[in-house]
């Protein structure tokens, strides 16, 4: 896939501005050509940034008139051939969840960006949180598996949401960016350039070796307007497309299959920055903004000589369990700073026996340095 | 011994799932009868439903790319799908509840942007598929399964408040009239801007059900109590003791969504000096 | 002239032969057809399709004259129309 003009001009480009922003660019690097949305704080600025810039890389934007409807617009647009996003907070976030599942049952890839702010609902509007990452995994009715990639910069913005179209395309389901307030407002250096290497994610069978909604597990790919008289229909469908919801088996074996397609790329889909030398006693849990200054309290941390280590997840669905089971003995204590209740520490616990502990924090505002190191001397 | 039509069918599919008489066969019908007399070829139509009876019209008896969406929410899968493909004709078949209920916030955004997008709404006044609820086209003070006390509410006039969001095409029929409906859905097909088509068709089992009309007897009432809107005396006000006015509601030539987007990127081109090269970028997914 | 040419038309169309082929497997005895032929060449029939329902039939002394009023009413694909080659 070739960049248009436009973007290899500026490729490999400095940029200052929002994490939003970033992640707009991340977009448009990745091959977005569709975006529909609905204005909310704290992700308007990805819309009006797309509204400006994708026309003039060939894509289009509209502007629908709730997040229901954009969620249905961008999955539309997939199967017109388009790289479709959208990107909300919370509430829109809420309202897109039946369309999500349509999409996972359909297996139509777009990417969905939550910039979380603080609920439940109006909340606090323009303060950041993260109390949507248990709503990312299970907000869709229905079993279902999920994919979200949680950046804590600008670049990381960028990196994952680009990120988020690679996975979304091969695998051929929704992927969520969950960035939050804080990471999608702070304003910091990014490069326009894609450093990745690809994943090692397997290659989907042929059109001409798989129906359209079968295959072990990934579907081929396939779009409206190729001659293929396609069916497409969220109702549990043979791998023709066809509708059956009377013979139990054909729902068990869509169903499984459409989880296998994440369960099986489990390896490649994780992403986690570890960093968990031997005799750690602590390891620091964390993502997203509060994983900032969680690095420095656990490098203060040691300056004080306490053992503790980092385990920041970049991919936080499917969950990194097996980072949690592997721990070295030594640890006796997981600490989760989250803007939320507790809810990737409750995912951490179903996975080790040692303490997990989570420092939270509600209000608006991100973890302090101090706050994180004072919690890791209290748990040591 | 082969049915004309059958061509447009998947095999299997037929017969249809639909209940004796229902009008959704009768639409289904008037549309491969239209695209027959049209000459178009299926691939050239993208057809997006959604939750309801009158959604199974087209899925999956007719051989097209068809999208099968969530309830009341086709118009705005249709929209992405006009976007991305613009030269297809995508045209939306669902019912009353769907797209005037739960979906009317869609319908009414689609008609006021104009985009260009055929929507064939089946009013069989009821909701059906769900076992006869009233639904926001039921005539007052009808009995219907949550509304045992009779209906409170006035019907809601779906074409006038579509002739009133600025839709380019605006009809009314009913099932009875089949080769209006068949002349009518060739205009949806080859329109600009947004076309609304409003079907008045019979839910046998489920309207009216205690009157116990058979479908042929509806049918005949939709001939005794519909007139030319051009002849009305009064505007139709979807009680049952009213006279359905039928025919074109409104035919404006307002340029669609799609031309006047094309406008735009038409200039941005020439403001970048043509180095931006359309929609898409080469390569596919 | 016209109405020379009118006639002449009505006489070539007198000639033309149509008959209803019924394909009673997609039937589901509606009666439409029946109820809706100008000509009136249907009657609901006694005999059952696999389905259970009644299906029309040809069994009237009347002449279909092509004007596809059932086929084009008819909600299952289960009627039309053929020209009988002269």
């Amino acid at each position: 896939m070739s960049l248009p003009a436009y973007l290899r001009k500026q490729e490999g480009k400095r940029l200052f501005d929002l994490g939003d922003i970033a992640c707009a660019w991340g977009a448009l690097y990745a091959g977005c050509s569709f975006y529909a949305g609905y204005p909310i704080t704290p992700a308007s600025e990805i819309a009006e940034f797309l509204s400006k810039e994708l026309p003039r890389t060939g894509g289009r934007f509209i502007q629908m008139e709730d997040e229901i409807a954009s969620m249905a617009a961008i999955i539309g647009a997939a199967w017109a051939g388009g790289r479709s996003m959208t990107a909300t907070s919370g509430p829109g976030f809420s309202l897109m969840q039946e369309n999500l599942g349509y999409a996972i049952m359909t297996e139509t890839p777009c990417v969905v960006v939550n910039v979380q702010r603080s609920g439940p609902s109006t909340g606090q509007a323009t303060k950041p949180a993260q109390g949507d990452m248990m709503q990312a995994r299970w907000g869709t009715h229905g079993d279902h598996e999920m994919i979200a990639l949680c950046p804590n910069s600008a670049q990381e913005s960028f990196d994952l949401t680009a990120r988020a179209f690679e996975i979304a395309h091969a695998l051929r389901l929704p992927v969520l960016v969950m960035l939050d307030g804080e990471v999608g407002h702070l304003r910091e250096t990014f490069d326009l350039k894609l450093p990745m290497e690809p994943l090692k994610l397997p290659a989907p069978p042929k059109p001409s070796d798989a129906p359209p909604f079968g295959g072990d597990p990934l579907p081929p790919h396939v779009l409206f307007g190729e001659g293929r008289y396609l069916h497409v229909t969220g109702s549990t469908h043979k791998p023709d497309g066809t509708r059956d919801v009377t013979t139990p088996e054909v729902h068990d074996q869509l169903v499984r299959r459409l989880a296998r397609k994440v369960e099986q790329n489990r390896k490649a889909l994780k992403d986690v920055e570890k960093d968990i030398p031997d005799r750690t006693k602590t390891v620091v849990m964390c993502y997203g903004a509060p994983s900032r200054p969680a690095a420095a309290a656990v490098e203060a941390a040691r300056k004080d000589g306490l053992k503790v280590g980092y385990l920041r997840l970049r991919t936080v669905w499917p969950f990194p369990g097996d980072e949690l089971e592997g721990l070295p003995s030594s640890v006796e204590t997981v600490l989760v700073p989250e803007m939320n209740m507790g809810q990737l520490s409750r995912e951490a616990e179903r996975f080790t026996d040692k303490k997990v502990v989570c420092a939270s924090k509600l209000g608006g505002v991100c973890h302090t340095m101090r706050e994180i190191l004072s919690k890791i001397k209290e748990v040591s | 011994m082969e049915h004309p039509l059958v061509k447009y069918l998947r095999p299997g599919t037929i017969p249809s799932t639909f209940c004796p008489g229902c009008g959704c066969g009768m639409v289904l019908n008037c549309l491969l009868r239209a695209i027959e007399k049209q000459g178009t070829d299926p691939k050239e139509l993208i057809m997006v439903t959604g939750i309801g009876c009158s959604s199974w019209i087209p899925s999956p008896m007719f051989k097209c790319d068809t999208l099968h969406t969530t309830h009341g929410r086709a118009v705005a899968f249709a929209t992405g799908v006009k976007l991305m493909l613009p030269d297809k004709k995508v045209l939306i078949i669902a019912g009353d509840g769907d797209l005037s209920g739960i979906g009317g916030n869609h319908l009414v955004h689609a008609a006021h942007r104009n985009i260009d997008l055929g929507v064939m709404m089946v009013n069989n006044r009821i909701y059906g598929m769900t076992g006869g609820q009233c639904s926001p086209t039921t005539p007052s003070d009808l009995y219907t399964t949550t509304t045992p006390y009779g209906n409170l509410d006035q019907p809601v006039m779906v074409s006038e408040l579509m002739v009133s969001a600025g839709a380019n095409y605006v009809a009314r029929w009913t099932t009875y009239h089949v080769r209006q409906l068949t002349k009518a859905m060739e205009e949806l097909m080859n329109g600009e801007g947004f076309r609304f088509l409003e079907i008045i068709s019979q839910c046998p089992t489920h309207f009216e059900k205690d009157s116990k009309k058979s479908p042929t007897e509806i049918l005949d009432m939709y001939k005794e109590n519909s007139i030319p809107v051009a002849e009305a005396k009064e505007p139709y006000d979807g009680q049952l003791s009213s006279k359905m006015t039928v025919g074109v509601l409104a035919e404006k030539k307002r340029d669609g969504y799609i031309r006047r987007l094309e406008a735009v990127e038409k200039k941005l081109r020439a403001e970048d000096n043509g180095e931006s090269k359309g929609k898409g970028h080469e390569g596919g997914h | 002239m016209q109405h020379l040419r009118g006639w002449a038309a009505l006489v070539e169309n007198m000639a033309r032969k149509f008959e209803v082929r019924i394909l009673k497997g997609n039937c589901k005895g509606c009666g439409i057809c029946v109820h809706y032929c100008p000509s009136h060449v249907l009657e609901m029939s006694e005999e059952f399709t696999p389905k259970g329902y009644h299906p029309p039939c040809r069994c009237k002394d009347a002449e279909c004259k092509g004007c596809r009023i059932c086929e084009q009413m008819c909600p299952d694909f289960a009627i039309f129309v053929e020209e009988e080659s002269k």
